[in-house]
């Protein structure tokens, strides 16, 4: 079948260079310290916190980027496949907490808890854990998606809701009897399937594989935006109302789309907890989503690639920016929202196609359909 | 936080521990002491009358005052008021102070004053007392509590009314059956209202306690009357502890319980109806704004919030400057901020319009997004100017304090923010219904093109708009510089609900607005007491999730042409 899509391309390219450039990483960290070309292990920490961010951008940039659905509450969905994570984590914890409970993790015989709720049930193997962190936010995404998209629920009001959504669950992490660590979340691991989560050789594998995870997530999504689906996603986005009365059920291509999306977010997410070793309510935080969504803007929104570049670049900014001039970082952040929507709506992919002569017709989403309604 | 914190946490658990296993230890050894004090007190009452002498000048009114178990000081003091002793009031502040000193050895009492040592049974001054040679008279609860019924007892004669009543009040806290009399006394001489009515309750109490089984039942019946017409807590308590209530009292009491608790459950629901109300005009002032600029030109303004900031730091600063010029004029200095917050944030929404968001219409997405990032410019800006800390905005004498209605305690300043809302919604109402501004208003919300081409200039109309919201949402600044704290991070707590509530509310209209912002408040503080304040919030939040769906623009939609988009 033939590919309409001239950005794709990119996505095989960004898969190569991020699989390439994490396991090199990964690879370099190993060589002894005095080494020349040695890796200092913190920058590997940061490289796989990074990766899983853009794990997260893509996921953003297929619903926002792609279906025209702008998401607030993606966090959501990113931080449920970390605390999937967190809690298998937990379990591996066994007897070396605090408290030594064999049966029980550290914070609930804190709460004195005496047994484990059942939710926690079979997070003590590490596949469960891993399907888990896929299906949680699947099937939230789902309730929320089939109830939103059925009602056509759109623009500025889905946003707002999705808002609302990881505002709801923040409030409801933070709550002790929830039994997911409250305030302080899950922390303290010690290792994954038996290995130490603070050798070298663990964190560079660990890299390596968010990479891997990251270049499938791109090629899948490749394969599945180049596919018919991906052209109906796209009229979807750009006449709603024409796809629909030739006859596609627009609601029901969304919410493909937003599931799949949530799917991914959340398997950066547990990449992210299993690499920063904490995760607590605070990545519900509505910040966060749209923190992950100017990432997206920065890079390049209806590309693959431009997301991943997106939240490389904006991530390495916020640490230079924190650890040099913390108090002006807010100001940075602010001001990268406000100069890309008014100068760069295509993101750094759109300055690269602009650069290139004779592009492919370029698809604005939005502007045709609120053309009429746009103000002179 | 994690290791180190629960490490620290696990530590001072085990303090706790170890704390309260010496408490009970010393509970023990308290129960012991208490029975040999028992003993004590015996003897000491034998001594007592076997050795008090009539050659010693001494009141004996007041010798039980150096008795040393604390039960005879405590009935001393209470006999002293309800015999009227002349210098009962004397001797007992000085007890209640601290001032209030016995000789080791022999008899007498001083009150040791500033200015200088008083004999305590004739209030002459003394000399030439060697102060090593006194001790205080020592306190325990039971003696206080003695003290503060005297000192009610006594100013249950008091010239002032509302010192009377006060001490009707102080006792139906603290129920004797000792102070009968007097209180009888008292009650057929009242003639202020609210102190009679106070007093009745006194006796009622007084006449139900523990002291009083001598008392006739009818008396006791009439008591539990009272109290099931007083119908509040402490009512509630006194019928409680009842001891050992004759079958006739055990059942009116009990049927005055349980319609004391209807009496109270209902004043709770009205009490959180108030309550509702005034988070709900917080809500409607803050939301407001917002659906005014989402209404007319379809924006989504995520800096409204730090406009509302700005407004509450645009009130401490009128406010600093005010107090400067005329100190003690907090509530001059509220007045004049409602004018400068309104225009200051008027004047930046203009500015905001005309700078940033005209060059984004169409894209109401992205819109959002660059209002965004002025949120966090704003915000951080305001740190940097005024440090990251709250700020103290005074809250005017008149607007402090509060209003008993019934069950319902209505604080003034939230009071006044309730009216303040009510007034900017009417002058907003007003101000779309009758100028000629509002009329261009409504007709480019209603269809843009055709208010084009009728000759409205259409980009004028947005600027004003948005300075008109961003001006609403400085004056929601300045209500809420009155009941939250003022800091940069004032706009986040309030910019989802306010959202939730234009969503909730719809745009169609003011009144979707403040139909949005009433049934949420009253919404979540229904369901506080209920279920907790955070998860009421997070049902609220669920159930507005949910209406979205069968309603998706709301309670109040735009109907028209502008619908389909």
């Amino acid at each position: 079948m033939r590919l309409p899509w001239r950005p794709l391309s990119g996505a095989d390219w960004a898969a190569v260079c991020v699989l390439s450039g994490g396991s090199a990483l990964a690879l370099l960290s190993l060589l002894p310290e005095g080494s020349p070309l040695h890796v200092p292990q913190f920058a590997v920490g940061l490289a796989g916190k990074y990766l899983a961010y853009a794990i997260l951008a893509v996921a953003v940039d297929l619903v926002w980027g792609f279906a025209g659905i702008l998401t607030l509450g993606h966090a959501a969905f990113f931080a449920l496949g970390g605390y999937a994570m967190g809690m298998y984590l937990m379990r591996e914890i066994g007897t070396r907490g605090v408290y030594g409970n064999p049966n029980l993790p550290d914070f609930m015989v804190f709460l004195s808890w005496d047994h484990l709720p059942w939710y926690w049930y079979g997070f003590s193997h590490l596949p469960f854990a891993l399907l888990m962190a896929l299906l949680a936010p699947g099937a939230l995404a789902g309730c929320f998606g089939w109830l939103a998209f059925r009602s056509r629920v759109s623009g500025v009001y889905l946003s707002i809701i999705t808002q609302a959504l990881t505002y709801a669950l923040m409030l409801a992490f933070f709550r002790n009897d929830m039994g997911f660590g409250g305030n302080n979340g899950l922390t303290d691991f010690k290792d994954v399937a038996g290995a130490n989560l603070h050798q070298p050789g663990t964190r560079a594998a660990l890299l390596a594989l968010t990479a891997l995870a990251l270049a499938f997530c791109l090629l899948a999504s490749r394969a599945i935006l180049g596919s018919r689906f991906g052209a109906l996603l796209v009229a979807v986005r750009d006449a709603e109302s024409r796809t629909r009365f030739i006859g596609y059920r627009p609601e029901h291509i969304k919410l493909l789309v937003w599931v799949y999306s949530a799917l991914i977010a959340g398997v950066g997410g547990a990449f992210y907890v299993i690499q920063v070793g904490i995760i607590n309510p605070g990545e519900f935080a509505p910040g966060n989503s749209i923190e992950a969504v100017i990432w997206v803007a920065v890079g390049g929104r209806g590309t693959l690639w431009g997301p991943v570049l997106g939240a490389l670049l904006v991530n390495l900014g916020k640490t230079l920016f924190t650890g040099l001039l913390p108090e002006l970082w807010l100001y940075a952040l602010g001001l990268l929202f406000i100069l890309t929507t008014l100068f760069l709506p295509r993101g750094v992919a759109g300055l690269w196609r602009a650069a290139k002569p004779a592009g492919a017709a370029e698809v604005t989403p939005e502007m045709t359909s609120a053309d009429h309604e746009a103000v002179p | 936080m994690g290791k180190e914190g629960r490490c620290s946490f696990l530590k001072k658990r085990t303090k706790k521990l170890l704390f309260l296993r010496s408490r009970a230890v010393a509970r023990v050894s308290d129960r012991r002491r208490g029975a040999l004090l028992f003993f004590k007190k015996e003897v000491l009452a034998l001594l007592f009358l076997l050795f008090i002498s009539p050659c010693h000048a001494e009141d004996p009114a007041l010798a039980g005052l150096r008795a040393p178990d604390y039960d005879s000081v405590a009935a001393t003091v209470t006999d002293l008021a309800a015999h009227r002793h002349p210098r009962a009031r004397a001797i007992i502040t000085a007890l209640r102070d601290g001032t209030l000193y016995a000789p080791d050895e022999g008899p007498g009492l001083y009150i040791l004053g500033p200015a200088g040592t008083t004999d305590a049974a004739t209030g002459a001054p003394v000399s030439g007392l060697d102060p090593d040679s006194l001790s205080k008279v020592q306190q325990n609860n039971r003696v206080r509590i003695a003290v503060a019924g005297a000192l009610a007892l006594l100013d249950l004669s008091a010239p002032d009314a509302a010192t009377r009543r006060e001490a009707a009040e102080a006792m139906v806290a603290h129920p004797d059956s000792g102070l009968l009399p007097a209180l009888t006394t008292a009650l057929a001489q009242e003639t202020d209202p609210p102190a009679h009515a106070a007093m009745v309750l006194a006796r009622a109490a007084a006449l139900l306690s523990s002291g009083a089984s001598g008392q006739s039942q009818q008396a006791q019946l009439d008591a539990v009357a009272a109290l099931r017409g007083e119908g509040n807590q402490q009512a509630r308590a006194i019928l409680l502890g009842i001891p050992n209530p004759p079958p006739a009292v055990r059942d009116a009491a009990r049927s005055a319980i349980a319609a004391i608790d209807l009496q109270l459950r209902l004043w709770s629901v009205g009490q959180g109806v108030f309550y509702g109300a005034s988070l709900g005009s917080v809500l409607l002032i803050a939301a407001l704004g917002l659906a005014i600029t989402f209404g007319v030109m379809g924006v989504i303004n995520m800096a409204h919030g730090e406009l509302m900031m700005i407004g509450a730091y645009v009130t401490w600063l009128v406010q600093g400057a005010t107090t400067a010029a005329w100190p003690g004029q907090a509530g001059l200095g509220l007045a004049l901020s409602v004018p400068a917050a309104f225009l200051a944030c008027g004047a930046l929404g203009i500015a905001i319009e005309r700078g940033l968001i005209r060059f984004l219409y169409g894209r109401p997405l992205e819109t959002l997004l660059a209002t965004w990032g002025l949120s966090l410019v704003l915000q951080q800006a305001v740190r940097s100017l005024f440090g990251p800390t709250n700020v103290s905005v005074i809250t005017p004498a008149f607007m402090s304090g509060a209003v008993k209605l019934g069950g319902i305690e209505i604080t003034l300043n939230r009071l006044v923010i309730i009216v303040f809302a009510a007034v900017v919604m009417l002058a907003l109402t007003a101000l779309l219904r009758l100028t000629p501004l509002g009329l261009q208003m409504r007709a480019v919300t209603q269809n843009r093109r055709m208010a084009a081409l009728m000759g409205i200039r259409t980009p004028r109309v947005d600027a004003l708009t948005f300075g008109l919201g961003s001006g609403v949402a400085g004056l929601a600044g300045v209500a809420i510089s009155q009941i939250d704290n003022v800091s940069p991070n004032l706009g986040q707590g309030y910019i989802i609900d306010s959202f939730m509530v234009v969503v909730f509310g719809g745009v169609g209209n003011l009144w979707g607005t403040l139909a949005g912002a009433l049934s949420l408040g009253i919404a979540n503080k229904i369901l506080e007491p209920l279920a907790g304040a955070v998860l009421a919030k997070i049902i609220v939040l669920v159930l507005i999730i949910l209406f979205i769906q069968r309603r998706p623009r709301g309670l109040f939609p735009l109907r028209g042409r502008a619908v389909e988009s």
